[in-house]
């Protein structure tokens, strides 16, 4: 998991055009000053190609901080390599 | 400006999706953007595509103020005369809808008189919906064709009968097609194409239609938003005019001067020779419809000529309207080519097999177009699309004229040189205009010109084409095209002067001229024609202002040489000029003969 952060911090970085950003496990949407939806569709579609993984439908609903996206992330990397 | 590298042919829509924020700030810093507003219907989820047209925008120099719609209603919104998007004033109206968003599909072995009858109510409200847009707003529409969707329930019947969804889609484009035919402010952005060219898996995510509504997937609005952006590029005459092209391995493989004629790598025998070839056709294609083609080439002359007559050539030298081939650096011979030619440096794509070639031109000369072509002829074509460089919004007579008009510059050039004094030149040349006042055919190149002209252009306005279209009917205003033949050929419309009359006196708004007809004293026909349009009206007075840009310096001494006084200096700038009609006239340009307008072109409005 701990591998994950730093390279999901670079997404965050890249789409809130903000290099300074840092992110925690608990970080939320209303931690983030622009996070949307059009932002929110963007963070999605980058991490997905950044950890090349693919969320199925409503799994992103239920997520609640950054720490749980990772988990979700590497949860499916795991599965991708089995 | 250089583009930013991640905007750069080959784009990665992975890329410009994720640096967007920080693309779109590097962008905004370029000098002379274009504002345009642009509304944006959407049938379905739109945000996205707003935020990355906005990026393919910028990156034309143009720089786009949005209107979205409510999510959903991009019908009612026109329909209903939404107060916002009145209020907003768009230049161009984006409608994107979807197959999601036909109101009613076939029942399942619906007789095809009754699919036809349902097509047509399908069409009569698209209709209605686009001539509210074009008469109430006057805005351009660019509307989505249809895309396919991505599950067939019944297979390839989807296809075959008429009742199925795939047939009554195919059915419904060409009745757009036929809209897009008879409407001159009505273009096509071909979603079925772009749907296509990605695959309907590429185009379509289950995942964000669900979560987000959005019809066409994140990777699909890049090459979306680009080709959008290329239709509005062209609207306002950013497109290229003329392709610069290398010849050892660009055009055949080979090196001519090495390998000799019969041992280019050309034509049907041999699997690289008939990719080179199929290239030639594409360019080939590409001249037929008013590209210009040049050569630059590393080359003894006669080796590169030679080429050209080979047996499965497709070009041949008279398809080229400049041919440069010698052992000079390429900047300077693409230097040489845009001055012969009389156009821009920023109107030129050059296209070389060799990277380091590519490299100094794209470092000497910036305004140069150089497209990563790679090294592989069979790409190449791909390569210059990607970019849309020569994306036409209509393709109009004048188009086609103008290569033969170029080629023949060469002609003319030769030909200038055997006379003794320019006077003999200009009065061999047997130049015929026709002057006269706004006509319904010519509106549309009309507006490309004024769109378009940066050099010979007093005063740099633009106008949007139904602006062009109430100046025709203004009877306040003093409209006038002029087109000019000569000898060798038809130049086509190529100077437009719009005036406002205010009691006695007459303001030039606008006067321009294509630069092909430099010096052939068509500016002096055009004044002859404004004069004589004065006397008529009873006006006495005509007033001219220069105002300056980057571009337009040929002509800050125009009203000066015609005999204008000049007046105080506007406070921008500009200067201002006034010229007072005189009681008796004589024309001034002495060598062009003026005809009438054609009783069939007429005959045609």
């Amino acid at each position: 998991m701990n591998d994950l952060m730093p390279r999901l911090q670079g997404v965050f970085q890249d789409v809130f055009d903000d290099p300074k950003l840092a992110i925690a496990p608990t970080t939320t949407a209303s931690d983030v000053s622009g996070w949307d939806s059009l932002t929110n569709i963007n963070l999605i579609f980058a991490i997905e190609r950044e950890f090349h993984v693919k969320f199925a439908l409503g799994e992103i609903q239920e997520l609640n901080n950054v720490g749980e996206m990772v988990a979700l992330i590497g949860k499916k990397q795991d599965r991708a390599r089995q | 400006m250089q583009l930013p590298k991640e905007l750069r042919s080959p784009v990665s829509a992975e890329t410009v999706l994720r640096k967007r924020t920080a693309l779109r700030k590097e962008l905004l810093k370029q000098p002379n953007l274009l504002p345009v507003r642009i509304a944006i219907l959407g049938g379905s989820t739109t945000q996205e595509i707003r935020s990355i047209l906005e990026i393919f925008l910028l990156a034309h120099a143009i720089q786009p103020s949005f209107y979205e719609s409510a999510y959903g209603a991009w019908h009612e919104e026109v329909m209903y005369q939404s107060p916002e998007l009145w209020s907003f004033k768009p230049d161009i109206v984006f409608v994107h809808t979807t197959w999601h968003n036909v109101s009613r599909f076939p029942d399942l072995l619906q007789p095809e008189a009754e699919v036809v009858e349902l097509a047509r109510a399908e069409m009569a409200r698209f209709e209605a919906f686009w001539r509210k847009i074009h008469e109430d707003l006057g805005a351009i529409v660019i509307q989505n064709n249809f895309d396919l969707p991505r599950s067939r329930p019944l297979g390839n019947i989807e296809a075959a009968e008429s009742y199925g969804r795939v047939n009554f889609l195919l059915r419904l484009n060409a009745g757009f097609a036929r809209h897009a035919a008879t409407h001159s402010r009505f273009l096509i952005d071909d979603i079925l194409y772009l749907s296509a060219q990605a695959g309907l898996s590429q185009w379509f995510d289950y995942g964000y239609w669900y979560n987000y509504h959005m019809a066409v997937s994140p990777v699909a609005t890049v090459s979306l938003a680009q080709n959008v952006a290329a239709i509005v590029k062209a609207v306002y005459g950013k497109t290229k005019k003329c392709l610069v092209l290398d010849l050892d391995n660009t055009l055949w493989g080979g090196v001519i001067g090495d390998d000799g004629l019969q041992n280019l790598v050309l034509g049907r025998d041999h699997p690289v020779g008939e990719a080179f070839t199929a290239f030639q056709r594409y360019l080939k294609a590409l001249r037929a419809r008013g590209v210009l083609l040049a050569v630059c080439s590393k080359n003894d002359p006669e080796n590169a000529r030679e080429g050209f007559s080979h047996p499965d050539t497709v070009l041949k030298l008279d398809d080229f309207s400049a041919f440069k081939a010698n052992w000079n650096p390429k900047p300077d011979n693409i230097r040489e080519i845009a001055a012969e030619l009389n156009i821009g440096l920023d109107s030129l794509v050059f296209v070389d097999d060799n990277p380091a070639e590519r490299a100094i031109v794209a470092a000497q000369l910036p305004e140069v177009a150089v497209p990563d072509v790679g090294s592989d002829v069979s790409l190449f074509a791909e390569a210059l699309e990607r970019e849309a460089f020569f994306e036409p919004v209509r393709i109009v007579v004048d188009d086609l004229d103008r290569a033969a008009y170029y080629s023949g510059n060469a002609q003319r050039t030769n030909y200038e040189s055997a006379f003794a004094s320019y006077e003999d030149f200009l009065a061999s040349l047997e130049m015929r205009a026709e002057i006269g006042p706004f006509a319904p055919v010519y509106l549309e190149r009309i507006a490309q010109l004024v769109n378009k002209t940066n050099q010979f252009n007093l005063t740099t306005r633009r106008y949007t084409a139904a602006e062009v279209e109430a100046i025709a009917t203004d009877p306040a205003s003093i409209a006038l095209y002029g087109r000019l033949a000569d000898r060798f050929g038809d130049n086509g419309l190529v100077s437009v002067l719009i005036g406002k009359v205010r009691r006695q006196a007459v303001e030039i708004a606008t006067w321009l001229m294509s630069c092909r007809v430099l010096k052939r004293e068509m500016e002096y026909a055009m004044f002859d024609a404004l004069v004589e349009e004065c006397r008529e009206r009873g006006v006495r007075e005509i007033l001219g202002v220069y105002i300056p840009s980057r571009k337009n310096g040929m002509v800050a001494e125009h009203y000066a040489a015609l005999g204008f006084s000049r007046l105080p200096d506007g406070p921008d700038g500009s200067t201002l000029w006034r010229y007072e009609v005189p009681a008796a006239w004589s024309p001034r340009a002495a060598h062009i003969r003026r005809t009438g307008r054609p009783a069939m072109r007429t005959a045609n409005v």
